[in-house]
């Protein structure tokens, strides 16, 4: 459950934040607030997950801080005994950049939604991930709005009748990897909420990454978009559909002693990834995961395999590349400019041109 | 005063006469230079000693077209031997580079004033495109005036034939030359331009040469020709004892923001995007990173603000700078700040609105945004400086009341504050205030267990204890849903919600503020003249004015909107009549009317541009005879 070790040089994502030899457990990150999810709810397993996961990173529990918008999902903060805040809608990023920018000591993590994230949050999502803030953005997919009871979001299937779309929703929906891969994000990975597996993983992976790390978690809604992703669960169904990724291996899926009857292939002529039957394209043929490319577009066409319809689904490290982060930088100049130039007040109120009247 | 310019002219032919004060325009098109031409015979001034006071006005357009009225730049100082208040209601000299700035300005010089003309852009072409029909310098439209025409292009292109430097490049040093021929008029001293320009064109020895000689060919011309029979001098000012600089508003708001880190022992995160007339804060305060100030221009308004509440949740001071439209854009961040109760500072320089408005022009229109404009019952303190040099000390004492009371604070600063300038007289660093505070370290529940409140508030400031990340033992939660008092865990509860609210605004009453100074020589004043922010200067020199005619009237003027001073109320009651100006539609009038119930008298424009001083002191002489505003 360690981070893949890619080979590049850098800084971790949590150097810097201070650890403990204090045995910590799943309970030592649980908060005294009752948890006021839907019964069902998609959420408490991605709280659970992340509740078992945080002790293993060791780190001081006040050093770690949980950031979140608007939306279900974004009451995980209250549910965490660690510092958090419930900001505004769509926002958290911004709130954690400048939460980022001036400390260095913290480990910040943003838990979004769909809405929260690509509606109303769009922009932040994706400046902050251009940037490359040294954050972790969980972002719940549950394509629904839940909070105000059932209207489609930007992820939403086309022609989803909703109580706000009676006749049928007429967006195109985002695809949040690929979005995240346009901005040149420099992690961006995929996890389902049944897989805690998976999940924690992606997490461990996430969290040893030095920059703005996405991860989209699809989440289920029972109330409002029950069973969105249940093909992705059931057995014989899941086998099928889901890609897992593995750094340096080949891509390859659907069950079975032999690593799957399905494998990932690249066209020659267009550079597009495709699916297609092992025994018809050969081993050989096989694309192999490489997340550390610099290049975005072999993560994007990885991330096209995935549409809503979820015939595909792509779960795993897209991309994950050393990049600086805006927040090292921003520190970096200060320090710079520190060792430049003395913090002389007196001579800064003065300037260059003084004149003086005696009496 | 001598200056030796290299020449053996003499000008001992020319009559030298002294004045106390003096208004020059600067006008031209927007490429002529006329802020640079301004802000170099302002430094010049200042240099001298004279007190001073300085007003830009500037089209949003950064270059409209050539030659065209909406083209016109234009820059306007008042020096004096005395201490002055505003930059002066019309100018005394103007300067006009083209057509289009002689029409646009012309009207506003005073009778019997000096017109200095640039007579290379009289040109027919010129003159039609601002609907000129007949070259005015040639009628005798301009016969009020003393019009002194001079060749500007021709004669800087003259002095720079031998530069090498191109004809269109040379033309361009006209302002300089412009420059060069007021500073003989007026005896300035010459050293600074001179050195301010090898400085500025370090990496381009020969424009620096080009200008310099420009510059004293302009100086040379007044000297040798016979056009201008007299100079004029103006004596250093007697202000108070000390140093002093000159300073823009911005610029102080700045320094005010770097000095406020250092005395409250906090790094500085200011987080903002980029706005007219708030963007020189940002450009200044980036030069300063060794202040442990660190700069965010953000990809917009509303993360702008997020990053500054997220940097003081984590114990920075948190800013964050912006016009009127930004904080339409902050406002649901300003209220989750009043919601968690954190420090935080923004700053709106007002321009003219509603929407995008007049960008470049001033006004003072947000009081009642930064009041009222935030969904809920959402109390903010307001400071507001009156003039640029009160920038500085204005932004130490919103940091203070923002570290006390854990609130964001608004500071209201106006385009004319902004880029206006006069001379400041600086503080000794030692004797400014300490605003340092303390983070909480320990569990405070008050039953004695091992929990932490946060919504645990001081008894004497309602202050909620300021609890940042990384403090062992005090991990919690806050957000924008409603709190227990106390606790601080969510609540729905009805009596709960009621009374954060009513605590959260008394927090903000509570506050403590210095009482309103009134301003009344006679002692036996029946008007009270109140305003605040920028109309400080014309309201001061309307009252004068009044004064010198034998007539009695009281000033006073508010530094804080929010919470007022607490002897308001009192000093209202004290007079008869009470009149407002503002350059809004009343907008501090309708709130002094509610709060203390006075039938105050509002007196408002909202033309873009300041109160002339001429202009209150008929409103208040009106008023002083019996009449009402105007």
């Amino acid at each position: 459950m360690t981070a893949i070790d890619l080979g590049l040089p850098g800084i971790g994502g949590l150097d810097g934040v201070p650890t403990t030899d204090e045995k910590q457990t799943a309970k030592s990150y649980k908060s005294d607030q009752e948890v006021r999810w839907c019964p069902g709810c998609g959420d408490y397993a991605v709280l659970a997950a992340v509740q078992s996961f945080m002790p293993t990173l060791g780190l001081k529990r006040e050093n770690v801080v949980f950031v979140s918008g608007i939306g279900c999902s974004s009451r995980f903060p209250y549910y965490m005994d660690t510092y958090g805040v419930h900001s505004i809608h769509g926002r958290a990023p911004a709130f954690a950049t400048g939460l980022a920018v001036s400390r260095p000591d913290l480990s910040v993590w943003v838990v979004t939604g769909d809405g929260d994230a690509l509606s109303i949050g769009g922009n932040h999502l994706i400046h902050s991930l251009r940037r490359n803030v040294n954050l972790k953005i969980l972002l719940f997919n549950n394509r629904i709005y839940g909070l105000t009871k059932g209207q489609y979001s930007p992820t939403s299937e086309t022609g989803k009748i909703t109580k706000s779309t009676p006749m049928g929703s007429l967006d195109n929906p985002f695809n949040p990897v690929s979005l995240a891969l346009g901005a040149e994000a420099s992690f961006v990975a995929r996890a389902i909420d049944s897989d805690r597996k998976q999940l924690t993983d992606v997490l461990a992976q996430a969290a040893a990454h030095r920059g703005t790390a996405l991860v989209e978690i699809y989440q289920n809604c029972p109330i409002f978009n029950d069973g969105a992703f249940e093909v992705l669960k059931e057995p014989g169904e899941r086998e099928r559909r889901i890609i897992p990724l593995r750094h340096g291996e080949p891509i390859r899926f659907g069950g079975g002693d032999d690593g799957g009857e399905y494998g990932v292939v690249r066209d020659q002529a267009t550079g597009s990834l495709q699916v297609r039957k092992v025994t018809e394209v050969g081993e050989a043929a096989l694309v192999v995961h490489d997340a550390s490319l610099s290049d975005p577009s072999y993560a994007f066409a990885l991330s096209r395999l995935t549409d809503s319809s979820l015939a595909h689904t792509v779960t795993g490290v897209f991309r994950s590349v050393d990049r600086p982060t805006y927040d090292d930088e921003a520190r970096a100049q200060v320090r710079q400019a520190k060792q430049a130039k003395p913090a002389d007040l007196q001579s800064l109120l003065n300037g260059k041109d003084t004149w003086t009247v005696v009496r | 005063m001598s200056v030796d310019l290299g020449n053996d002219a003499s000008s001992g032919d020319t009559e030298v006469r002294k004045l106390d004060r003096v208004v020059i325009r600067f006008a031209g098109d927007s490429g002529d230079g006329m802020q640079l031409t301004g802000d170099r015979f302002t430094s010049e001034a200042a240099a001298f000693g004279n007190d001073l006071a300085t007003q830009p006005n500037f089209p949003a357009e950064i270059r409209a077209p050539q030659g065209t009225l909406p083209g016109v730049s234009s820059f306007q100082l008042h020096f004096a031997d005395y201490d002055i208040l505003t930059p002066g209601d019309r100018p005394d000299v103007l300067v006009a580079m083209n057509p289009a700035a002689l029409k646009a300005n012309v009207a506003d010089l005073a009778a019997g004033g000096i017109l200095i003309v640039n007579t290379d852009e009289f040109t027919k072409r010129n003159l039609t495109k601002v609907g000129y029909e007949a070259n005015p310098l040639e009628g005798d439209s301009l016969s009020q005036y003393q019009v002194h025409e001079v060749a500007m292009a021709t004669l800087t292109q003259g002095a720079l034939a031998e530069t090498g430097l191109g004809k269109k490049d040379a033309e361009r040093c006209k302002n300089m030359f412009a420059l060069g021929l007021l500073s003989w008029m007026y005896h300035r001293p010459t050293e600074g331009t001179e050195r301010f320009l090898r400085e500025k064109f370090a990496k381009k020895p020969d424009l620096a040469e080009a200008n310099i000689l420009a510059f004293r060919s302009g100086w040379n011309y007044g000297e040798t020709t016979e056009a201008f029979a007299v100079t004029y001098e103006v004596a250093p000012a007697k202000l108070a004892a000390g140093t002093y600089r000159q300073i823009t508003g911005n610029t102080a708001l700045a320094y005010g923001i770097v000095a406020a880190g250092q005395q409250s022992k906090l790094p500085v995160v200011l987080g903002t995007y980029p706005i007219t007339p708030a963007s020189d804060i940002l450009h200044e305060l980036s030069k300063h990173k060794n202040f442990g100030v660190t700069t965010f221009q953000a990809e917009d308004e509303i993360a702008g603000i997020g990053a500054a509440l997220g940097a003081a949740y984590g114990g920075a001071l948190g800013i964050t700078t912006t016009s009127g439209p930004g904080i339409a854009l902050k406002s649901e961040t300003i209220g989750l700040a009043v919601m968690t109760e954190l420090p935080l500072i923004v700053i709106d320089v007002q321009r003219g609105g509603p929407s995008t408005g007049l960008p470049t022009k001033t006004e003072q229109a947000d009081l009642l945004q930064a009041m009222f404009g935030r969904n809920g019952e959402a109390p903010v303190p307001i400071v507001a400086p009156c003039s640029p040099a009160d920038c500085f000390g204005v932004v130490l004492e919103a940091t203070r009341i923002a570290l006390t009371y854990r609130t964001p604070v608004m500071i209201l600063s106006d385009g004319a504050i902004a880029n206006g300038s006069e001379p400041w007289l600086i503080p000794d660093i030692s004797e400014l205030p300490d605003i340092s505070v303390t983070f909480a370290t320990e569990p405070n529940a008050p039953d004695g267990s091992s929990e932490f409140w946060p919504y645990l508030r001081d008894p004497d400031t309602l202050a909620r204890p300021w609890a940042v990340p990384g403090t062992a033992g005090l991990e919690h939660r806050i957000g924008g849903l409603e709190k227990a008092d106390g606790k601080g865990s969510i609540s729905y509860d009805p009596d709960n919600h009621d009374k954060m609210v009513r605590l959260r605004a008394a927090k903000i009453a509570g506050i403590t503020v210095p009482d309103v100074v009134v301003d009344d020589p006679s002692g036996e004043a029946s008007v009270l003249a109140i305003g605040w922010g920028s109309t400080f200067g014309p309201i001061g020199a309307a009252a004068r004015r009044v004064r010198a005619k034998g007539m009695k009237v009281a000033t006073a003027h508010l530094r804080h909107l929010n919470p007022l001073p607490g002897n308001l109320g009192d000093v209202l009651r004290r007079y008869e009549r009470v009149v407002i100006p503002e350059m809004n539609l009343g907008q501090l009038a309708m709130i002094l009317r509610a709060t203390y119930l006075v039938d105050a008298i509002s007196y408002t424009k909202v033309a873009g541009l300041p109160f002339k001083a001429e202009e209150l002191q008929g409103v208040f002489t009106d008023i002083i005879e019996g009449g009402g505003a105007r």
